[in-house]
């Protein structure tokens, strides 16, 4: 299969402009013959849909939560970036390209993060338009941040809620267009398949998670929106509904699933306190601004009052191995050095398993330089969420921090045009794999999700819906009814076989996040994804004999929603341990120990300078090696110059 | 300090809207609970004991369970999102107990938030009313230099505080009237302070009261326990302020249609 990127080709900063001009259009009195599916209402999906409904399209929009603003974007705390040099610091829209292509590792398409950076600014303007509350300075004008791997202030930001604010404005502009009645919205339904007919994506089949009923939607272009996959390993920042179910049935339906393995692993989180656990949460990487991260330099310090440990016995381990970028260097290497400190015993906190995993990350020089009043109306509300899960005050106690799984680079292949390898299928925001590489900077979650909402699937679905015409499918079509029937006969075996389980889906969850965390987390090697290759399959077979539910199919099951998601975990995350051991190299996040110099990536350009896209050929839950084909597109730098990435 | 702790655990369970709905005691099922859990981590183990006793487990909303995306609440012994102060339900967290503790959970009550099953209310009664009116006209891409309007630091920060609202309907389960005016009140007040929710300042205002009215939430009468009960502490003086917008709003709005002529002279 060959995967073109479809992306233009000549000068980088006109090429967004030139396709732009040469996409074909649809006329405004045909826009409302089409229907748009739009899967996910975070904030690529709410800027999405609601920019497509006032284009005049047709726009049905799915969530699973109760309502469209509770999008686990919602939760992005510390920023935008957006290449805007308001601050006359040297930025460009040049340089947000060069800094996310390096942040990267080399491994995004040059033409997609060009066009992200050049979008951004118009971001900001759309949503203080909307009416987002950005943080501002005395004169009245946008304040700005720094955020870990740039050397700029680009950062965009509403208190410690940015993301929060965003989508507020994302989803008061999707309200709007509902009220309208150009957006048909659903609350608490799920997508749980796709359906294909002639290879061409022609809806999506949905449970309503109130009823339990299924329904067949039916529509010309059908978008995904609907986030990353963190919770494979169970423990994450996501929220707890966040599931791959969506991109992963489109997968088995022929959706290319590209760089499965490449997983963000956030470097300011709270530890895990016990097995009862539910999720992480994070504290945002803009903390990293005023805190300094150490641990003690003896070990027989760590159980030590963090007061009482004297400056010279502490180990400002990111200072002092990376002066020029001290405790902002960015979120993969921040994240490796804390584990690797923490492995060498000098962690803090509660002893888990024989081993304290937790940094301190200290505010009390920021304190005495800016006072407490200054801190607070920083990060105050984080100051206050850390109080209440830990019951510490860190405004007199160093904040402990660990690592924990927070973003997913990797997801459904797309082109230039966000379209995956299915006609008609789109997919936009964390869903897709395109613009971050193998590790994404802080700040630039939020900017893809809106970039492609309201910048780029605006032109995109006209460019397809005027190539391609209306979908002739209808419900009684066999591909209609074949899919419709395959998806209930899953769910009604996963209720026979929950009648006579022992264990709960949570159960099985924590089994297999433990399985990926341990061997395919921070630190990968060979010889211990091939465990999990081997594990992860014995815990499924386990699961589709074991697992118990209790309750009906057809009504409100929150366990076997749960069921569903997490049977598409086991096998999204076997292919993310099979990525991990193909891809023969270390590259920003994915880290193999067997690929390193002191502790950094060694990638390997000639032979892997490309993006694995894997395509599904098993067959069901008995998939067994050989059902995996792995294609490539190669990338191409043509203008960030490929080097070791360095920030001593 | 116990580092687990038995609970005395009542649940409302109730099977749908229709459902007259009951207490049920589940304190066999509340034991050897980690005082680091959080709330909802509570009830996670208690709803695996549920299903492993083959019964239904205790329906809840819930998402990030960080505090920001409003999907959680229960009322706790008769406190929405429970006993500690600028917390949402997810935040509570066990360590605010004692072992022994009795507790009683239930869902929002207010007629305009019907059950759908056990702790989860149907909230669509909120969409509508943001949907009236909660917004600002703005087109993708249409839009001015970010800078070229800018806000003074008070007023940005001002909005920000009404913002800051999670949409989690406490407010509602707090008052004695079951009015939303706390929640409504924060929406109108993040758009009418800044300068570009000027233009549809008055229709906003008469139009999301309006549909806060047609829900069937009561109106405010000043009992302030809305403002007890909010996670994100936003203050009962945004419900003065919409008072006043819609005072102003009842005496000089005119909506477009209205307008005399067409020659934009109706306020001659």
């Amino acid at each position: 299969m060959e995967l073109r990127s479809n992306a233009p080709t000549g000068p980088i900063e006109t090429r967004w402009d030139r396709h732009r001009a040469e996409i074909k259009l649809v006329n405004p009195a045909n826009k409302r013959k089409y229907e748009v599916i739009m899967v996910g209402t975070g904030l690529a999906g709410a800027a999405g849909a609601a920019s497509l409904a006032d284009l005049g399209y047709k726009v049905k929009a799915f969530c699973y939560q109760d309502s469209a603003r509770r999008a686990h974007s919602i939760a992005a705390q510390g920023g935008i970036n957006a290449a805007k040099n308001y601050q006359g610091d040297g930025d460009s829209i040049y340089r947000l390209f060069y800094d996310t292509v390096k942040g990267g590792d080399f491994r995004a398409r040059e033409s997609n993060v060009y066009r992200l950076a050049q979008v951004s600014v118009d971001i900001i303007d759309q949503c203080v338009a909307l009416g987002v509350p950005f943080a501002r300075e005395y004169g009245g004008l946008l304040a700005n941040r720094s955020f870990g791997g740039a050397q700029v202030s680009r950062t965009f930001y509403a208190r410690g809620q940015t993301g929060q604010q965003l989508l507020l404005g994302a989803y008061s502009h999707l309200a709007r267009t509902v009220a309208e009645g150009k957006v048909d919205l659903r609350t608490r339904c799920e997508m749980v398949d796709l359906i294909v007919e002639d290879g061409r994506a022609r809806g999506i089949v949905t449970r309503d998670l109130v009823t339990g009923k299924f329904e067949v939607h039916l529509a010309d272009a059908v978008i995904l929106g609907t986030g990353g996959y963190g919770n494979v390993f169970y423990l994450s920042t996501n929220a707890k509904g966040c599931n791959a179910t969506a991109a992963w049935r489109a997968h088995r339906r022929g959706a290319l699933f590209a760089n499965p393995c490449f997983t963000q692993i956030h470097p300011t989180c709270i530890p895990q306190a016990g097995e009862y656990q539910s999720k992480l949460t994070l504290m945002s990487e803009s903390l990293r601004n005023d805190g300094r991260v150490w641990v003690p330099r003896k070990r027989e310090d760590c159980t030590r009052d963090p007061s009482s440990i004297a400056e010279k016995d502490r180990f400002y381990y990111l200072e002092e191995k990376y002066p020029a970028f001290g405790n902002l260097m960015p979120r993969d290497i921040a994240s490796r050095q804390a584990k690797f400190v923490c492995d060498q015993g000098l962690g803090v906190g509660p002893e888990i398993n024989g081993v304290r995993r937790g940094v301190y990350l200290d505010f009390a020089d920021a304190i005495k330089r800016d006072g407490k009043k200054a801190i607070a109306e920083r990060y105050g509300n984080l100051f206050d969420m850390y109080q209440r899960i830990t019951g510490e005050d860190p405004y007199s106690v160093p904040m402990r921090i660990y690592p924990a799984t927070h973003y997913t680079m990797g997801g459904l292949w797309v082109d230039y045009n966000l379209m995956s390898n299915i006609p008609g299928l789109f997919v936009a925001g964390e869903a897709n794999f395109s613009d971050h590489g193998a590790n994404r900077l802080g700040a630039s979650a939020l900017m893809q999700g809106l970039a492609d909402g309201f910048f780029v699937l605006p032109y995109v679905i006209g460019h397809y819906l005027a190539q391609a015409g209306k979908s002739k499918t209808t419900e009684s079509s066999a591909a209609v009814t074949a899919t419709l029937q395959e998806t209930q006969g899953r769910f009604r075996k996963l209720m026979d076989i929950g009648q006579k389980g022992s264990r709960t889906v949570d159960d099985f969850h924590r089994k297999l996040g433990g399985i990926i965390w341990d061997n395919c987390g921070m630190a990968r090697d060979p010889k211990n994804l091939r465990k999990a290759i081997e594990q992860i399959p014995q815990l499924r077979d386990e699961f589709y004999s074991t697992v118990k539910l209790t309750g009906s199919g057809e009504s409100l099951n929150r366990d076997l929603e749960k069921a569903g998601r997490v049977a598409d975990f086991f096998e999204l995350g076997e292919l993310m341990c099979r990525d991990a051991l193909e891809r023969d190299e270390s590259c920003g996040c994915h880290f193999r120990e067997d690929h390193q110099a002191d502790g950094e990536c060694v990638r390997d350009d000639d032979r892997y300078a490309h993006v694995a896209a894997w395509e599904w050929r098993g067959n069901g839950p008995e998939a067994r090696d050989g059902n995996y084909v792995r294609h490539q597109e190669q990338l191409s730098f043509e203008y960030v110059k490929m080097a070791q990435r360095s920030y001593k | 300090m116990a580092e687990t702790i038995d609970l005395k655990l009542h649940v409302w369970r109730q099977n749908g809207p229709k459902d007259a709905g009951r207490f049920e005691d589940y304190s066999q099922y509340a034991r050897g609970i980690s005082t680091h859990a959080s709330f909802l981590e509570f009830l996670d183990v208690v709803n695996e004991r549920l299903v492993l006793d083959n019964k239904e487990p205790i329906m809840f909303d819930h998402d990030c369970r960080e505090g920001i995306c409003g999907m959680c609440g229960m009322v706790v012994n008769g406190e929405p999102h429970g006993p500690q102060k600028a917390t949402t339900t997810c935040q509570l967290h066990m360590r605010s107990f004692r072992s022994g503790e009795e507790l009683w959970v239930e869902p929002w009550r207010a007629s305009a938030f019907p059950v759908i099953r056990d702790l989860s209310v149907d909230r669509g009664a909120f969409e509508r009313i943001i949907q009236a009116g909660g917004y600002i006209t703005a087109r993708s891409g249409a839009a001015p230099d970010a800078n070229a309007i800018p806000i003074a630091k008070s007023l940005a920060d001002e909005a920000m505080d009404a913002a800051t609202c999670i949409g989690c309907g406490a407010c509602v389960a707090a008052c004695p009237n079951a009015s939303a005016s706390l929640f409504m009140s924060a929406k109108i007040g993040h758009l009418n302070s800044l300068p570009q929710g000027q233009a549809e300042r008055d229709k906003r205002t008469l139009a999301m009261v309006a549909q806060h009215e047609k829900e069937g939430f009561g109106s405010c009468s000043n009992h302030y326990l809305c403002e007890a009960a909010c996670p994100k502490e936003i203050s009962i003086r945004w419900i003065a302020r919409m008072n006043r917008d819609l005072l102003s709003a009842a005496i000089s709005y005119k909506p477009a249609e209205q307008r005399a002529g067409g020659d934009g002279l109706s306020w001659v």
